[in-house]
């Protein structure tokens, strides 16, 4: 009884030619039963390849399916569900799968044995980039990926559980039903849309039922539990630490399906159980890699799973007696002496040649070259698998197993039913679950006697995908490269899509004949997760295009967006960058217009997005004083203070103004791009450096909405908002004060007078709520002065006229000193940074010093960017004075100005030198000024 | 035996039966005059300059497992000069020029593929910050090329310049910039420092060194002493474990870096492309596989492995600017040890014992600056003065203030 | 990873920020002589273990305390989770 449907056809393509399978046949199932020979080409030689195995860790049959635009590529037939209309296409052939002009890579064999490449190409030696590598990379590559968007949607999600079962098989299933019947919450993950495993295959009795009977009872079972969940098509691809696995879920294999086409689970499990099962080995021999040549348990696989019969005349190859259930004609038992010499049949198996001289024609061969347990995921944390020589495989490593796994049935290297289910019960009962209803089967014992390889003059297939043979094995080690990971890197065995599944303990055993070493001595791989391909798709989930990362809004977003606002990404918010009025035609129009504005009457800017910390407690003068290079300790209630921070290795961290509310409360800004790590520094400060201070901090960032209100109408402006018993003059409310207030009759606000554009300034915040009705407020009562909102590019502007470092200068590697602002560090306190920021390097004369610069002609356009060179000195990097950092077109002045860092800049006033910018190739003779370039005195802040 | 076309021939046409092994299988000798620690990319590198360019002998390279195993063995085999620093871009410039000319210096073909090196910018302020970078490399006889997105969307079509969070405006450029085949460095380096007579010695772990009086006498060994006048280490992932064993402590932590390769595909990819607003960085090898990478994990580890967080991250950066790439498939991932210095860069110094040299920090760059770091270091071993270009990457720098912080994250070592 | 944090039990490390050696909690006396030598090593020279380590981390995405946690750099294995100030 098969698992296909025979009353479901379903059609499909495969290289433009219709065919026809059935519901729950795989692409390969159905190939084969349309006598699909040839379905793919080998890397290297492109040697014509047939289906080889019914898993993933199928090496040949790898196949493009096509859908909704764009094609995914290097997908395994033998893992995709058939469904009605699938189009798969053949790939790494050109032009044609029966025909591929690479093919005449396999003639020139002798001469591209391991690691040709590496002892070639050299010369001429500008050939490597223009002839020699564009070609191997044409003809290298497996499938092609389309260049345009990925249609699919994948989702995420977190499972959590007493118990994981990996595996659905024999073993998985008895596991899952033991803890689901102990009332354990379990997850059963297959990755197979069936469950069962190789009872689908390999039919044997259980409780007096049939393999698929037992399969289906249990499985009804535990789909009647609760507290059984059981993961169908998903692998659980690796072992993270703590517990942590992470599985894919595939829904569909349809290309652009509606909803999710997979699903990534993270799964945080208690107690792992791994019944991954095992894979079946290939025997290399010459030319064993013909279509036709099989791996003897996938032909027990199309028969009894699929009702496929692969051939009518099938010769078996094998060294086990497990294989012995394979419906053969021609018995080969390696444990007899015999083996195959060679094959025939470039496009198909003809015929095979037998090491007691027989030729047997045959267009199907079934190999068995013992069992490799699926050890993947007990390697993911670096445990390393151990050789069993009576098994001749390698088995998980108990003693280094990830905390709170245990591997049992085949995965831990028992071939054998009954000694299968013995090691569920003994799984079960370390987890202290139920093993009462332990259901009885029988079986012979497996037996295996290792044979992995018929010496001979022609090529044997190793790692079938990448062409590694015996040869180029036993070469690597001529060469030196001897360990295994050098025999792996040199010749690329286990390196394809199936990562050495089939090839490399056979890859090991040769080379430990080479070496004449045990097996166990010789080593193992590592294996890595996943243990199956996972898409990048799925991996990045929802997070792509627009929600890679979150967006935030100002509290005026709304608002500026009506008014012609233009965006900019400043971290994850978007701030109005500048707004266009009117038949403005560039950016710089706008721009200029609001400079302009916000000088000759009144602008307004969001600056919610600036950090916010509510910082309270007796000792928070004092704490301040400590993150602070200046004095906030003796700071008047109702007064600001700009601040300067530095990071404990002395270099200015960020800055800010803090307010004083009252005794014991105060409130500091930071700048956007530093409000989260400032935080992070400020209760690193409070909780591990000064934890007797009594002091509370909190980001109130996102309660207060804040604006900027500047310009010598400031003030006027405000007085129509404020209400009326709050005295706003400059007598009552000077330069730097600050004082709670309220503001259309009677909702709370703070106010700071502030400035950053150096105007009469102030800074008025509201809970976050009334943002968007305080702007439309604003510009209301702004109607009568021409009020504007001005963008980013403007504040930037005002901020360079007035000389204020940003971002560009506080990047980082600058001091106080570097900054000019030297001056503020309070020489009568200890405070963070201040000690490391004494270092030679950091004070020397000649360190860097924040000034202005103005071009020389003062047409010319001075850019970012550009380092500066004394005039008559050689532009190279000895000479280096310094670079720019800053530059704005500034409307009051009518010239480009800049900041730079220049070094000895504070003794070079007047200077000329070059700006040189090779990148925009644009050299300007600048002149060292002052940073302060509009209203240097300060006057206009203060009236 | 030279390597060449014709060679291949006939060993083809004679059953491969004359191929020699690439080094020997050194056994130790009791003394020597030069014994190197670690043989990784840096450490082969050095010990081929010695004997190569300044006329050392009698030279050993010791190494606790097989040559290539570290680093050089996992990365993402990027090469590129464009520093902001000079203090780095003149050293790597040097490398880059080394690489240009490393397989016919060394007669393997490491592949060595100059397909450009493109970094996005996003934003006015990280094109402006491009620039500076830039014109650093210019200054240092290196190739920058700035694009707007005209020119980007010509060399990459397939990015997402309409649809994405932080719009692509351009990127820089470095033509010579481009990937190597890693592991042939390692093997390329070796056989060249063989055929000069090198000993390199696998399986042969340090335990110790010799110290007598302030001076460096040689090494304790798994397989043990050996004498030598002068000891250079070179054990990036293993820096802080071995200098402890000189009683020194580094200022670095070792942090676990993930890079992932994706099934192999036909050719789509120009060059090397580096996201500006995420974590990611692709190119594609020979082969076919994306190689990609982002950033650290972010916590002290010797694990060579990682966690899912950066595996999710690396992806949401990578299908962000570059859709397409969601329907190619993680074949595998892996982790690396870096050192990660306290300023982002490196260490080429002599140490306070007389005789004992020490290269490590090289943070995630270590990889394109292997010749460059071999040649620096042989000649600092060799004369006992730097290399003009290596100078500034001194042990002591941190004391004196004159740190190389590329990013501006201070002793932060996660950060850089 | 998972962090067993010792208020809100055990958490995914991805809310949790990482700075490193919890040496960094001993901030040296900026009034010795030796200030400068002192913190030089403080910030540059901290402790890289290849096995147990005292780390700091923020609980960024959470109650925002810092944390001192006890971890195996080879294995990854947590033994211990504290708060770095009792009272946080």
């Amino acid at each position: 009884m098969s698992m296909v449907n025979k009353d479901k056809p379903l059609n499909f393509t495969f290289d433009g030619k219709a065919y026809q399978g059935f519901d729950g046949d795989t692409l390969a199932s159905a190939l084969l039963r349309n006598k699909v020979k040839v379905v793919g080409r080998s890397f290297k030689y492109h040697r014509p390849r047939g289906i080889m195995a019914a898993g993933t860790e199928e090496p040949n049959a790898l196949v493009e399916i096509h859908g909704a635009g764009v094609c995914e590529p290097n997908r395994r037939a033998t893992t995709i569900k058939l469904f009605e209309g699938l189009t798969a296409k053949s790939q790494n052939r050109t032009p044609s799968l029966a025909f591929d002009i690479y093919a005449f890579t396999d003639f020139l064999s002798p001469f591209l044995s391991a690691g040709f490449y590496y002892k070639t190409f050299m010369w001429p030696k500008a050939f490597w980039e223009k002839i020699y590598e564009p070609a191997i990379r044409r003809a290298a590559g497996l499938g092609k990926l389309i260049e345009q968007p990925d249609p699919d949607n994948y989702d995420k999600g977190f499972l959590h559980c007493d118990v994981l079962v990996i595996g659905g098989g024999p073993a998985g299933l008895l596991a899952a039903l033991n803890a689901g019947r102990s009332g354990k919450r379990v997850i059963l993950a297959n990755d197979d849309f069936i469950l069962g495993g190789r009872l689908l295959s390999d039919p044997i009795e259980i409780d007096n039922l049939t393999a698929l009977q037992w399969v289906e009872k249990s499985v009804a079972e535990l789909r009647s539990m609760d507290n059984v969940r059981i993961l169908e098509r998903t692998s659980v691809y690796g072992a993270f630490d703590h517990g942590i696995f992470g599985a894919l879920e595939t829904k569909t294999d349809q290309i652009g399906a509606p909803g999710a086409r997979m699903v990534l689970w993270k799964i945080f499990a208690q107690h792992s159980i791994l019944a991954a099962g095992a894979t079946e080995r290939p025997i290399a021999f010459a030319n064993n890699d013909r279509p036709g040549i099989m791996l003897a348990s996938a032909i027990r696989t199309y028969q009894n799973r699929f009702d496929v019969k692969c051939s009518d005349k099938t010769a078996l190859l094998f060294n086990n007696n497990n294989a012995l259930s394979t419906i053969s004609d021609v018995q080969i038992d390696t444990r007899m002496g015999l083996h195959v010499t060679d094959t025939k049949g470039r496009k198909g198996l003809r015929s095979i040649q037998l090491s007691d001289g027989r030729e047997i024609q045959t267009d199907c061969l079934a190999m068995s070259g013992g069992w490799n347990p699926n050890v993947h995921l007990t390697c993911h944390q670096r445990s390393r698998p151990v050789w069993n020589e009576a098994k001749a495989c390698f088995v998980p490593n108990t003693d280094t197993l990830p905390d709170g796994m245990q591997v049992i049935g085949a995965a831990n290297g028992e071939f054998t039913m009954p000694v299968v289910f013995d090691s569920v019960r003994r799984a079960s009962e370390a987890l202290g679950v139920n093993t009462d209803d332990h259901p009885n089967t029988q079986a012979a014992p497996y037996e295996v006697s290792a044979f992995w390889h018929v010496k001979g003059k022609k090529r044997a297939w190793v790692d079938f995908q990448n062409d590694v043979t015996a040869k180029d094995i036993t070469l690597a080690h001529q060469e030196g490269f001897s360990s295994v990971e050098h025999v792996k890197r040199y010749t690329t065995l286990g390196m394809a899509t199936d990562q050495g599944r089939t090839s490399n303990v056979t890859g090991l055993a040769i080379l430990a004949e080479a070496t004449q070493q045990s097996i166990a001595e010789t080593g193992t791989t590592m294996f890595r997760p996943p243990y199956t391909p996972v898409p990048i798709g799925a991996f990045a989930g929802p997070h792509k295009e627009q929600h890679f990362k979150p967006t935030r809004l100002t509290p005026s977003h709304k608002y500026a967006a009506e008014i012609g606002a233009t965006f900019v990404e400043t971290g994850y918010w978007k701030r109005a960058q500048w707004l266009v009025r009117g038949d403005e035609k560039g950016w710089r129009d706008s721009v200029d217009r609001e400079v302009i504005t916000t000088r000759g009457s009144v602008g307004i800017c969001d600056v919610s997005t600036l950090g916010k910390i509510d910082i309270q407690g007796r000792d928070a003068g004092a704490f301040l004083n400590k993150v602070y290079v200046n004095s906030f300790k003796l700071l008047k209630p109702g007064k600001c203070r700009y601040g300067l921070m530095l990071r404990e290795d002395g270099i200015a961290k960020d800055d800010g103004t803090s307010a004083r509310f009252s005794e014991t409360h105060y409130v500091m800004t930071t700048t956007t791009a530093n409000a989260v790590s400032v935080y992070r520094h400020l209760e690193f400060a409070r909780q591990c450096l000064f934890p007797d201070m009594d002091v509370h901090l909190i980001s109130t960032t996102e309660q207060w909405a804040q604006y900027s209100v500047a310009g010598p109408n400031a003030r006027k402006l405000l007085e129509k908002i404020i209400d009326p018993e709050h005295d706003i003059s400059n007598e009552a409310f000077p330069y730097m004060a600050c004082g709670k207030v309220t503001v259309c009759g009677g909702t709370r606000a703070r106010l700071f007078r502030l400035s950053f554009s150096g105007e009469l300034a102030y800074e008025i915040a509201v809970p976050t709520r009334y943002g968007d009705a305080l702007i439309r407020k604003l510009m209301e009562a702004g109607d009568e002065f021409n009020a504007c909102i001005y963008g980013t590019e403007a504040l930037g502007v005002m901020r360079i006229e007035k000389g204020h470092a940003a971002g560009n200068e506080l990047n980082g590697t600058t001091t106080a000193s570097h900054l000019g602002l030297g001056g503020f560090v309070s020489k009568k306190k200890d405070c963070i940074g201040k000690v490391l920021s004494q270092r030679e390097g950091l004070v020397t004369e000649d360190s860097v010093r924040l000034v202005g610069f103005v071009a020389v002609n003062p047409t010319d356009k001075i850019t970012n960017g550009a380092h500066f060179i004394n005039d008559g000195a050689e532009r190279t990097a000895v000479n280096d004075q310094g670079h720019m950092s800053s530059v704005a077109w500034s409307p009051e002045l009518g010239h480009y100005i800049g900041l730079g860092f220049l070094k000895g800049g504070q003794n070079r006033k007047g200077e000329e030198l070059w700006a040189v910018d090779f990148v925009r190739d644009n050299h300007i003779k600048v002149r060292v000024v002052s940073p302060h370039f509009v209203d240097p005195d300060g006057e206009r802040l203060r009236v | 035996m030279r390597y060449n076309a014709l060679q291949i021939l006939r060993q083809g046409l004679t059953g491969h039966k004359g191929w020699k092994p690439a080094w020997r299988k050194a056994e130790p000798k009791p003394e020597y005059d030069i014994i190197i620690v670690g043989g990784g990319g840096h450490g082969l590198a050095t010990a081929y300059y010695l004997a190569n360019k300044f006329d050392q002998k009698r030279i050993a390279v010791v190494e606790k497992g097989w040559i290539g195993g570290g680093n050089v063995g996992r990365n993402t085999t990027i090469i590129r000069s464009n520093y902001m620093l000079h203090e780095n871009e003149g050293f790597y410039e040097f490398s880059l020029k080394l690489w240009e000319g490393q397989e016919q210096d060394f007669n393997y073909n490491s592949m060595v593929s100059q397909r450009g090196v493109i970094n996005l910018y996003h934003s006015d302020s990280q094109r402006d910050a491009f620039v500076r970078r830039g014109n650093a490399m210019a200054l240092n006889g290196a190739d920058p090329v700035l694009l707007d997105q005209a020119g980007l969307r010509k060399i990459c079509p397939f990015l997402n310049f309409d649809n994405t969070r932080f719009p692509i405006q351009g990127g820089l450029l470095q033509p010579r910039g481009g990937t190597v085949r890693h592991d042939a460095v390692a093997w390329g380096y070796a056989r060249g420092a063989d055929q000069k007579g090198v000993d390199i010695i696998e399986n042969c772990e340090v335990t110790g060194f010799i110290i007598e009086q302030g001076v460096c006498k040689g090494v304790e060994t798994s397989r043990g002493t050996i004498k030598a006048r002068k000891v250079g280490v070179a054990v990036a992932g293993s820096s802080s474990k071995v200098m402890a064993l000189a009683g020194m402590r580094l200022p670095m932590e070792s942090h676990v870096l993930q890079a992932f390769v994706s099934e192999g595909l036909k050719p789509v990819l120009p060059g090397v492309i580096t996201y500006g607003a995420g974590h990611f960085y692709v190119s594609q090898s020979d082969k076919g596989g994306l190689v990609f990478g982002g950033d650290i994990d972010g916590y002290n580890s010797y694990a060579q492995r990682g966690n899912l967080p950066v595996v999710e991250d690396v992806c949401e950066g990578g299908v962000s600017i570059m859709p397409m790439i969601g329907k190619a498939r993680v074949l595998r991932m892996w982790g690396g040890i870096m050192d990660m210095s306290m300023d982002g860069s490196p260490i080429i110094d002599k140490t306070h014992i007389d005789g004992l040299y020490f290269n490590g920090g090289w943070c995630y760059g270590g990889f394109k600056a292997t010749p460059a770091s071999g040649y620096c270091f042989a000649q600092l071993i060799t004369t006992n003065t730097p290399h003009d270009t290596a100078k500034h990457y001194r042990m002591d720098r941190f004391t004196r203030g004159y740190m190389i912080d590329e990013k501006g994250q201070g002793a932060q070592p996660n950060m850089h | 990873m998972i962090i067993n944090h010792p208020l809100l039990g055990p958490r995914d490390a991805s809310e949790f920020v990482y700075l490193g050696d919890a040496k960094l909690m001993n901030r040296p006396n900026p009034k010795s002589e030796t200030a400068l030598q002192d913190f030089h090593d403080y910030m540059y020279l901290r402790d890289n273990p290849a096995g147990e380590h005292k780390e700091l981390w923020f609980h960024e995405q959470g109650d925002r305390s810092w944390l001192i946690v006890t971890r195996n750099t080879i294995s990854h294995e947590i033994t211990h989770v504290e708060l770095a100030r009792p009272s946080a």
